[in-house]
């Protein structure tokens, strides 16, 4: 494949998806390089997460193109196992498997899946459970742990992976307040290792902290982009402008 | 007025004060009596009431119909003689049970995966076949079994006999199938999408999801529901009396036919039979309910 570092590792061009009869996205493209963070936000209902997972195909496009690492994915021939190991993907819900371990969740992935030696993928997987600060929980079956432990071992388990992109589809929103942080400071610590992250969020604080790139949807339609501060700061367009006085 | 308090009218006066002009906080007054009701069978009715009516009902036929004969041997005698015979029978029902539940199980678990599965005509068949024998009354299957299959199957020139049993249990192997088909895929439906999604977005593939991640979680939910079939199935074993296999019900009549038909044998051989039914499908329904309750618990 003809891809290199320079261009973007995901680049998303006029997607259109609808379900059913509701277009829920109406042309979309956006640009986002290696090791840049990018915070997608916006009302409920305007397309933000059924964008991030068009980008590991969770959901299928009708139309455009989502280029990962050059890989086309609006493609009825895509290899979507391929695709899924270099995107790893964290849920709202966390969905960590209840009848497996903190450990055990981490590191049936790589072993099932990559068909790595399970003695090295231990070591990896503790040392990811070191890295969210669950040390001493690996043991604990995710009905043991609080929201905010149960989402970063959700973390971990698709850091296990080792991908290129991380998609973040409002994890923190089912939190209880005193967790949110915990989780967030969990994605910092990987965004400033350069970590690619795409995150739909509704923490306008954590995203004009972390983000590089910040866009805002609505109706299925980015309505403006810009950098943090350009963004909360000088937001032009009068929608924006509007959701940004709601919210903050 | 207020001498009553203390007397039996306590309770009800003390509900009173609580009365309130908001719908929602008036208490139906009809349902008073049917919770104390309720509440009362709760504490007084016990599990070895069973027994005891069981046993009160034999003892009272045999007072009924035996004192005006004394010619005759007494029947808890004539019980007692037939007993051993009457309990192998019953073991033959277990027998029948677990293997129609075995056959069934392996079968009807092939056909629930096949109602979930990704290829729209497994899926179509499996529904069809799954939904047929389910809506089917149990004992024309058993008729169906019993006279359609041969008595004996040719495989490379080895005869293997087909005997009435086996195919009773064949018989009875189909509706059971059936049922663990929906069991399966009821639970395998019943897990959060979440559960796949996760899965998918792991690189799992589909199969690698069913096995490791779906299966595992649906048996905890499937345990239930199966232990009720076991039941209802053996319960069902008795089908097999209506064409010849000599089961329990079977010996049964040709004991009470060999004591030459004696009508006051009827209620006592009949609850017999009732109370040794009663005695092993009773535990399993009380150990269904136990894992259901835990299960509900920890989701």
């Amino acid at each position: 494949m003809n891809w290199d570092d320079s261009m973007p590792m995901v680049s998303i061009k006029d997607v259109h998806k609808a379900f059913g009869d509701l277009e829920v996205l109406k042309g979309v493209s956006m640009d986002i390089k290696k090791g840049e963070v990018v915070c997608i936000i916006g009302p409920s209902g305007s397309g933000k997460s059924t964008l991030i997972r068009c980008i590991n195909a969770l959901n299928d496009i009708q139309q455009g193109s989502i280029l990962v690492e050059g890989q086309e994915v609006n493609d009825p021939n895509l290899d979507k196992l391929e695709l899924r190991k270099k995107v790893g993907m964290v849920f709202q819900q966390y969905n960590l498997f209840p009848h497996k371990t903190a450990l055990e969740n981490v590191m049936m992935a790589p072993i099932r899946v990559l068909k790595q030696s399970k003695a090295e993928v231990e070591k990896t997987a503790r040392a990811l459970i070191k890295k969210v600060r669950l040390e001493g929980k690996e043991d604990s079956y995710p009905g043991e742990l609080s929201g905010g432990q149960q989402q970063r071992v959700a973390i971990a388990r698709s850091l296990a992976m080792n991908p290129d992109v991380m998609l973040f589809d409002e994890v923190t929103a089912a939190l209880d307040p005193e967790t949110v942080n915990e989780v967030l400071q969990t994605i910092k610590d990987l965004a400033e290792e350069g970590m690619t992250c795409i995150l739909v969020t509704h923490e306008m604080n954590f995203a004009r902290e972390v983000a590089d790139h910040i866009y805002f949807t609505d109706r299925g339609v980015i309505v403006e982009h810009g950098s943090p501060t350009n963004f909360f700061d000088e937001a032009k367009d009068p929608r924006t402008k509007e959701f940004l006085s709601q919210i903050l | 007025m207020n001498q009553s308090y203390y007397n039996g009218f306590n309770s009800r006066k003390r509900k009173q004060e609580y009365k309130t002009d908001l719908p929602v906080m008036i208490t139906p007054e009809v349902k008073e009596p049917g919770s104390i009701l309720s509440s009362l069978s709760a504490y007084i009715f016990k599990p070895w009431h069973g027994f005891v009516i069981l046993f009160f009902c034999m003892v009272s036929s045999s007072i009924a119909f035996g004192v005006d004969d004394n010619a005759k041997s007494s029947i808890a005698e004539v019980l007692w003689r037939w007993m051993p015979l009457l309990l192998k029978g019953f073991i033959f029902n277990i027998v029948i049970s677990i293997c129609a539940m075995a056959i069934g199980t392996a079968a009807g678990a092939a056909l629930g995966l096949g109602q979930i599965s990704l290829n729209k005509w497994v899926r179509r068949v499996s529904w069809f076949i799954t939904q047929f024998f389910r809506n089917s009354p149990w004992l024309v299957l058993l008729f169906f079994a019993m006279f359609l299959l041969p008595f004996e199957i040719n495989i490379g020139g080895l005869a293997i006999p087909l005997p009435d049993w086996v195919k009773a249990i064949i018989g009875l192997s189909l509706p059971v199938m059936a049922n663990v088909s929906e069991i399966v895929r009821g639970a395998v439906v019943s897990l959060p999408s979440g559960q796949w999604e996760a899965a998918e977005s792991l690189a799992y593939t589909r199969r690698q999801t069913l096995w490791l991640i779906i299966l595992p979680q649906c048996v905890k939910r499937m345990l239930p529901p199966w232990m009720n079939l076991y039941a209802i199935l053996t319960m069902a074993t008795v089908l097999a009396s209506i064409v010849g296999v000599s089961e329990v019900m079977t010996l049964t009549g040709q004991a009470l036919a060999a004591e030459g038909g004696r009508t006051d044998l009827l209620a006592p051989f009949y609850s017999f039979v009732l109370l040794i039914f009663f005695m092993y499908c009773y535990p399993i329904a009380r150990w269904t309910v136990r894992l259901e309750k835990k299960f509900s618990v920890i989701g």
